[in-house]
């Protein structure tokens, strides 16, 4: 049984955790731009963490449902609605076969997360089903295309009651200004202190330029003393600085080496905060010790692993 | 040696800072050694000209485990002399006809050597891959020989066909699939780079030695070469 797409809408993507191992042979990890809202998805289903989502960017799909699941909906509110009625994200809803699931535009971030239960079933390439447009590599048919009306996407049926929702708590408001933390590393000492307080001390704009490859921020530009680098392996969340000094954050379908100039990096749950907001948002950054990056991360996967 | 952590699941270790064959073979041998002894908290490795970009599984290791396995694993990276004895060697026939050739003649003019004197350069180097990127399977081979070096086209082709074999300065590499660049197209391959329905997967691996075998355009597409792909 599936779902059937009446229409795709903007970006709609299959995406498990990533694909994982293969970046030595030049192969991205694509993977869910906000791992907080997927982790959670997964969870209130009661789903393996690696179960297959999608990811809707903007809004305009929709769907049929061909047989009776519970769905979970995290991430952005794009105004979604369950055969006509606003369904809001952080919770599961009862589906039933023939129902129709539909999102209109973003009224709070950007990306939503939309879970059944036991994952969607797909076809993988390199141990994953992340679809990644570039390569060629993941969703529904392992081409790397994102949805297309008439794609089946297909679950499991499960006669199963699932009524749970995401505690207010771990909710984030995606509407708020948003504060990253810089973990100093790579090429940091190659920006003068100046340049880094620079760094620290205004708002950068979202541009217009943001995919799932790269977050283009603009402000006061920042430089370091090097032009180019050796190429070499791109972190998640790594902020590289080209000649134009305006930070490019790299996200999930970076390019597994580089050249440019890096001041640091973000940790992946602050990248997923970034990737829900759109052109015009305002993003700081303060200094963050790796330490603190790693205690939060390990009490968010604490959580997820009972 | 110098390990840098990057952020709550990876980190970088630095093994030199000129693109050169002795720092090659130190990232080929720590890549080996960290595959094979940090195995159970690896997700990622990825090696590059100078570094070796590692990202490990927090759920069974933290930062300071990670730093002390890796000191561990590669603590006889100083004393070693660099012998090349693990590196595979990879011959890759290459068509270097004018029909595939796309910039030979650009090449000859820029250089002031013939066509066949390029081909002859070219295809006489034992390359090393030095990194990998770009796009998947994309291996950035040195060094090509300064005589016939030349920089990329200042206007990239919008489509460079599969199998492509390009110089860029002193590196050389092979476009494992249609997409835009910018290199100087010195022939083609008719093997795959890249098949991800084989185990293999790719072709070439960071630290591999490389040569090119001019063969015939009869060879090419017995080979299964492709003339008119774009």
């Amino acid at each position: 049984m599936s779902f059937e797409v009446l229409n795709p809408g903007m970006l709609s993507l299959l995406q498990d955790s990533g694909r994982h191992g293969y970046q030595h042979l030049g192969v991205t990890t694509g993977g869910p731009m906000d791992e907080h809202a997927f982790a959670w998805a997964n969870h209130l289903l009661g789903n393996a963490p690696n179960a297959a989502q999608l990811e809707i960017t903007y809004g305009m799909l929709s769907l049929r449902a061909e047989a009776s699941t519970c769905i979970a909906l995290t991430g952005a509110d794009l105004d979604a609605r369950l055969n006509g009625k606003a369904i809001k994200p952080w919770r599961t809803y009862r589906v039933c076969s023939g129902d129709h699931i539909e999102f209109s535009a973003p009224i709070c971030g950007l990306r939503a997360y939309l879970a059944v239960v036991g994952g969607f079933s797909p076809t993988t390439k390199l141990g994953s089903c992340a679809t990644v447009l570039r390569e060629g590599l993941g969703g529904v048919n392992g081409t790397g295309a994102k949805l297309a009306k008439g794609n089946r996407l297909p679950f499991k049926p499960r006669r199963i009651d699932i009524d749970n929702r995401v505690p207010d708590w771990a909710i984030p408001d995606y509407n708020q200004p948003l504060a990253v933390g810089v973990i100093l590393g790579y090429q940091h000492q190659s920006f003068p202190r100046t340049e880094l307080m620079t760094l620290f001390s205004g708002c950068y704009e979202v541009s217009q330029n943001i995919d799932r490859m790269g977050y283009r921020l603009s402000g006061k530009p920042i430089h370091s003393n090097l032009d180019g680098i050796v190429s070499e392996g791109i972190a998640y969340g790594a902020i590289q600085i080209p000649a134009d000094g305006q930070p490019i954050v790299l996200m999930k379908d970076r390019q597994t080496i580089g050249g440019y100039p890096k001041v640091g990096c973000l940790s992946a749950l602050d990248a997923g905060q970034l990737a829900q907001r759109g052109p015009g948002s305002s993003v700081c950054f303060f200094p963050m010790d790796v330490a603190v990056a790693e205690a939060q991360r390990m009490i968010f996967n604490h959580r997820f692993s009972h | 040696m110098k390990i840098e952590l990057i952020n709550e699941n990876t980190c970088i270790l630095y093994l030199g800072e000129a693109i050169n064959e002795q720092v090659a073979e130190r990232v080929k041998w720590a890549t080996d050694r960290i595959r094979n002894e940090l195995t159970d908290v690896l997700v990622d490795v990825v090696p590059s000209y100078t570094s070796v970009l590692i990202c490990y599984d927090l759920g069974r290791i933290d930062r300071f485990g990670i730093k002390a396995r890796l000191r561990q694993a590669l603590s006889g990276i100083t004393s070693r002399d660099a012998g090349s004895a693990l590196a595979r060697e990879v011959e890759v026939p290459v068509y270097y006809g004018a029909e595939v050739a796309l910039d030979l003649a650009d090449i000859s003019a820029h250089s002031g050597l013939s066509p066949e004197e390029v081909v002859a350069i070219h295809s006489e180097t034992t390359y090393r891959v030095y990194a990998i990127g770009f796009s998947p399977g994309f291996a950035y081979l040195g060094n090509t020989d300064q005589r016939i070096a030349m920089p990329r086209k200042s206007t990239p082709r919008l489509r460079v066909p599969t199998g492509s074999l390009g110089i860029a300065d002193t590196q050389t590499a092979i476009y494992p699939s249609c997409t835009p660049g910018g290199w100087q197209i010195i022939g083609r391959t008719p093997l795959k780079m890249i098949d991800w329905e084989t185990d293999s997967l790719a072709l070439m691996e960071v630290g591999d030695r490389v040569r090119f075998l001019p063969i015939s355009r009869e060879q090419f597409l017995d080979l299964g070469g492709c003339l008119h792909e774009l």
